[in-house]
């Protein structure tokens, strides 16, 4: 049996509604465990997204539905606890692989959202859903850049 | 019903020709806009420096960030130098994540932005 998660919400695509979105994850990170620097990058992954799905899933259109999912992820030895997001919509699909942030010494303005998001989340992974819209999954540990770290030295 | 004017934003002339730019509140996709309206506004005025004073910003995320870059673009076609000043350490390491805070001037207060 799939568990439903323990927070879902449904919004429409107007940007007025993603400073409480923001605040909304950003409590629920800390009260996963999150530090305040690491809830804080788990508020912003999530709000870049969330606008990465208005400005080009829906090209601005301020109607189109997003859903947002927040699971807790249980502890674990080396990673600690964690945290799920899912954001589905039912904007243009597109081929996942192409979703990629730009180049950093090119200095201009916007395409940063992507790079962010890769940069702050330990798993990031973009879906095609069935039939219309796109599936990104988020996650994050408070342990997770550290047990990157020592898996890597 | 009409919706509330999404950020605060201060604009203040000092002696010797600075322009000081204040926003207050979160700088997210929404409210750039009128970020990026009053940072225009602000090089209207055609100052001698842009100081943007972020002390009172409690979140910047990239639409923010790439409308400073806009301003950066145009301070180096226009000769007037940017200062950034008063970030707190959230603002600043979207920068850092960027590696923007290579690009922009930044100093921790307005004190030391009217003389960077």
């Amino acid at each position: 049996m799939i568990e439903s998660p323990p927070v879902r919400i449904e919004m429409v695509s107007d940007p007025r509604y993603l400073g409480c979105i923001r605040e909304l994850v950003l409590h629920a990170a800390r009260q996963l465990g999150f530090q305040d620097k690491a809830a804080g990058q788990v508020a912003m992954a999530a709000d870049e997204a969330l606008a990465n799905v208005i400005k080009h899933g829906y090209g601005e259109r301020p109607d189109g539905k997003i859903w947002m999912s927040l699971t807790p992820l249980g502890d674990d030895a080396v990673l600690g606890s964690g945290i799920r997001i899912v954001i589905e919509d039912e904007a243009r699909q597109v081929d996942p692989s192409c979703i990629k942030g730009r180049d950093l010494s090119d200095i201009r303005p916007g395409g940063l959202g992507v790079h962010i998001i890769r940069e702050v989340m330990d798993e990031v992974k973009y879906e095609q859903r069935q039939g219309v819209g796109m599936r990104l999954t988020l996650v994050k540990w408070t342990n997770g850049r550290a047990a990157r770290s020592a898996k890597s030295a | 019903m009409p919706d509330r004017v999404p950020i605060i934003v201060t604009l203040a002339s000092l002696e010797g020709g600075a322009v000081t730019l204040s926003p207050e509140g979160e700088i997210g996709y929404h409210e750039a806009p009128a970020f990026r309206n009053a940072i225009r506004e602000a090089y209207d005025k055609r100052p001698k420096r842009l100081i943007v004073d972020l002390s009172k910003v409690g979140y910047m995320g990239t639409p923010g960030v790439a409308t400073l870059v806009e301003a950066l673009q145009i301070s180096k076609k226009s000769g007037v130098p940017l200062v950034l000043c008063g970030m707190n350490d959230r603002v600043r390491g979207v920068f850092e994540i960027a590696q923007l805070h290579k690009v922009f001037k930044m100093t921790p207060d307005l004190a030391g932005a009217l003389v960077a």
